[in-house]
C-alpha cells in the first residue's frame, strides 16, 4: 500500500512532536520510561491520527474505538499522543509523575480523558481488551479494540491465556500490536527469558499474524487494514521496532528502559529530534 | 541525620556473602535484578541465579520446586508483583506445603515514588500475614536487613522479607542482635508505646524526640517480625504505657496496626491510634512528597501519640 505522501508527512510531523514531548516529560519528571515509549510512537500515532474512530471532545463516546496500553510503562507515549490529538493540553505533559498530577507514572483511566484502562502491571491488558471486544460484540457494535503489548511482556503467562481466549471466542474485532524491540529491563529478551518465536506462537494460538516495520506508517496502516478485514479470528501485528528510536544514544540500549535524560542529554535528544 | 542506605542494597550485599557460605542457596528474579539488587549475586554465581523473565507466577512456582528438592531459594521482584501477582502460587505451592522459600520483595510501600499506585504495595504485609506458617519480617534499616536475611536462611519454612527502594537512616544500635520473633525497644518510655516497622521506625524515633519536648515519654519499639508477633512484649508495653500508636508504610488495614490491635483487643485493651495509609491507593510523587502527603511524618506520629494519651485520660 502506498500512503498518500501528504498524509504520511502529517503523521511524521505528529510522531516527531510526540517524541519531543516524551523527552521533555521524562526529563522534567527526572524518571520514567523513554526507551519503550519512543519505540511505540509510530504505532500509536498511526492509531490515534489515522486508524481509530474517536472524538477528543467526547472521550466517553459510546461508538469510539478502544485502545489498551498493556505495556503501561509507555505512559509518556500515550499521554503525549492523547495531548497532541486534543484530549487535553500539551502544556500539562510536563506535570508527568508529580504529586497531584493526572499524569501518573502508569496510566490511570479514572483521571485521564482518553485512557481506556489503568495499566502498569504487565501482562494484563490483553485480557481486558478481550473483555471489551466481547462486550462490543454482545452489543452488536461496530467499534474495535486495539491493544499494544511489549515483547518482554509476552513472557507473562496471562498473555497466552488471553491469546487462547481471543482465538477461542473468534474476536475479529480485536487487533493487537507487538512492540518488538527485542529488549526488556535486564537485557535482550532472548537472553533473559526467550519468548520467541513470536509469529509461530501466535499462529499456533489461532491468531492471524502480520509482520511490519514498526516505524513505517504505510506498513503499519496497510497491515491494520488487512487485519480489519480478517474474519473469525483475532489479529496481531508484529512491529519490528528500535527501543529508544529517534535518540541516537538511547537506541537499542536496555539501560534507557527506565531512566530519564538529564539536562545535557535532553538537549542533545531534542537537537536530534528537530 | 544518620547515614541513609536502602534496605535493598543491604540485601544484595548479604546475598553475595551468603552465596559464598551456602552452596545450596539459589536466587530467582523476574527481570528486575538491577532494581532488586540480585544482579551482584547473578554476576558472581551465574549457575545459581535464574532470571525467570516477566513471569512472577512461574518464578514462585519454580522456587517451590527448588525448595522441595533441597535448595534455599531467594525470590525477588517488586513487592506488588511478588505478593499480588503470585499470591496463589505462594499460598498453594509455598505456604501450604511449608516449603523453604524466602521471598525478599523490594520496592514495597509508598516510597516507590514516581511509578505510582500500580507499583506501590500497600497490602503485602496483610496478604503474607494471613498465610499460615509464613514468617513476615519488615527490617527497619540496612544492618537489620543483613541480619534478617541471614536469619531467614537458618529458619526452616517460608519467609517474607519486605524491603524498600529509598535510602533509610541507620538506627540499629551497633550491638543489635536481630532474632526472628523478637521486638526491639529502641527507646524506653512510660507514657505511650509507639510500635513501628520498616522506614517508620526512624520516623517514630523522631516523633519521640518531638514528644520529649512536651515532656511526654514515648517508648519506641521496632516490630520487625510482624509474624509471628511477639504477643507478650506487645501486651507488656501496652500494659505499662496504657496508650499505643502503630506506624507503618502500609494500609492501616491488615498490617502492623491490625496485628497490634488484635493483641490489644485480646490481652490488654487500651487506646490505639494507627498511623499508615488510610485505605487508599497511592499515587506518583517523590518519596518525600508522598510521605508528607499521606501523613507518614514524625509530626503526625507525635500527634497520634497525644491523641492516644488523651483518650486514656477519659
Ligand atoms: C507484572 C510486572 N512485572 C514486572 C514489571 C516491571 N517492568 C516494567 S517494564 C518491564 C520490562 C518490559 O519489557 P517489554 O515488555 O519488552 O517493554 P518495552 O521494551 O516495550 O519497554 C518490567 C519487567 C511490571 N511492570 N509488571
Ligand atoms: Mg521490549
Amino acid at each position: 500500500m502506498v500512503l498518500d505522501p501528504k498524509v504520511e508527512a502529517q503523521l511524521k510531523e505528529k510522531a516527531l512532536n510526540i517524541r519531543r514531548h516524551i523527552v521533555r516529560m521524562t526529563h522534567a519528571a527526572k524518571s520514567g520510561h523513554p526507551g519503550g515509549s519512543l519505540s511505540a510512537v509510530e504505532i500509536m500515532t498511526a492509531l490515534y491520527f489515522h486508524v481509530m474512530r474517536l472524538d477528543p471532545n467526547r472521550p466517553e463516546w459510546q461508538e469510539r474505538d478502544r485502545f489498551v496500553l498493556s505495556k503501561g510503562h509507555a505512559a509518556p507515549a500515550l499521554y503525549a499522543t492523547l495531548a497532541e490529538r486534543g484530549f487535553f493540553s500539551t502544556q500539562e505533559l510536563t506535570t508527568l509523575r508529580q504529586l497531584g498530577s493526572r499524569l501518573q507514572g502508569h496510566p490511570d483511566m479514572k483521571r485521564v480523558p482518553g485512557v481506556e484502562m489503568s495499566t502498569g502491571s504487565l501482562g494484563q491488558g490483553l485480557s481486558v481488551a478481550n473483555g471489551m471486544a466481547l462486550a462490543g460484540r454482545l452489543d452488536k457494535a461496530s467499534w474495535r479494540v486495539y491493544a499494544l503489548l511489549g515483547d518482554g511482556e509476552c513472557e507473562e503467562g496471562q498473555i497466552w491465556e488471553a491469546a487462547m481466549a481471543a482465538a477461542h471466542y473468534k474476536l475479529d474485532n480485536l487487533i493487537a500490536y507487538l512492540d518488538y524491540n527485542r529488549l526488556q529491563i535486564d537485557g535482550s529478551i532472548c537472553a533473559v527469558m526467550n519468548p520467541e518465536p513470536f509469529p509461530e506462537k501466535w499462529k499456533a494460538f489461532g491468531w492471524q499474524v502480520f509482520t511490519v516495520d514498526g516505524h513505517s506508517f504505510s506498513e503499519i496502516i496497510a497491515a491494520t487494514e488487512a487485519a480489519q478485514a480478517v474474519q473469525g479470528r483475532p489479529s496481531i501485528i508484529i512491529c519490528h521496532t528500535v527501543k529508544g528510536k529517534g535518540v541516537s544514544f538511547m537506541e537499542n540500549e536496555a539501560d534507557w528502559h527506565g531512566k530519564a535524560p538529564n539536562d545535557e542529554q535532553a538537549n542533545k535528544a531534542l537537537a536530534e529530534l528537530a | 541525620m544518620a547515614e541513609k542506605i536502602a534496605t535493598r542494597d543491604a540485601y544484595g550485599e548479604t546475598l553475595i556473602e551468603l552465596g559464598r557460605e551456602l552452596k545450596n542457596l539459589v536466587v530467582l528474579d523476574a527481570d528486575l535484578s538491577k532494581s532488586t539488587k540480585t544482579a551482584g549475586f547473578a554476576k558472581l554465581f551465574p549457575e545459581r541465579f535464574f532470571n525467570m523473565g516477566i513471569a512472577e507466577s512461574n518464578l514462585v512456582g519454580t522456587a517451590a520446586g527448588l525448595a522441595a528438592a533441597g535448595k534455599i531459594p531467594f525470590v525477588s521482584t517488586f513487592a506488588v508483583f511478588a505478593t499480588g501477582r503470585a499470591y496463589d502460587q505462594i499460598r498453594n505451592s509455598v505456604a501450604y506445603p511449608h516449603l523453604n522459600v524466602k521471598i525478599c520483595a523490594t520496592h514495597a510501600g509508598i516510597t516507590v515514588g514516581e511509578d505510582g499506585a500500580s507499583h506501590q504495595a500497600l497490602e503485602d504485609i496483610a496478604l503474607m500475614r494471613a498465610l499460615p506458617g509464613m514468617t513476615v519480617i519488615v527490617p527497619a534499616d540496612a544492618p537489620e536487613t543483613k541480619q534478617a536475611v541471614r536469619a531467614a536462611t537458618k529458619h526452616q519454612g517460608p519467609v517474607y522479607i519486605r524491603l524498600g527502594r529509598s535510602g533509610v537512616p541507620v538506627i540499629s544500635p551497633p550491638d543489635y542482635q536481630f532474632e526472628v520473633g523478637q521486638v526491639a525497644v529502641l527507646r524506653p518510655g512510660e507514657d505511650v508505646a509507639i510500635f513501628a516497622c520498616g522506614i517508620m521506625v526512624s520516623v517514630a524515633l523522631t516523633a519521640a524526640e518531638l514528644l520529649a519536648q512536651k515532656d511526654i515519654r514515648a517508648e519506641v519499639i521496632n516490630v520487625s517480625t510482624i509474624k509471628p508477633l511477639n504477643v507478650q512484649q506487645v501486651a507488656a508495653a501496652a500494659a505499662k504505657t496504657k496508650a499505643v500508636v502503630t506506624c507503618e508504610e502500609h494500609n492501616i488495614i491488615g498490617g502492623l496496626g491490625s496485628a497490634v490491635a488484635e493483641v490489644l483487643g485480646e490481652h490488654c485493651p487500651v487506646p490505639l491510634e494507627r498511623v499508615g495509609i488510610n485505605d487508599v491507593f497511592g499515587q506518583s510523587g517523590t518519596p518525600a512528597d508522598l510521605l508528607a502527603h499521606y501523613g507518614l511524618t514524625a509530626e503526625k506520629v507525635a500527634s497520634a501519640a497525644e491523641r492516644a494519651i488523651a483518650r486514656k485520660q477519659l
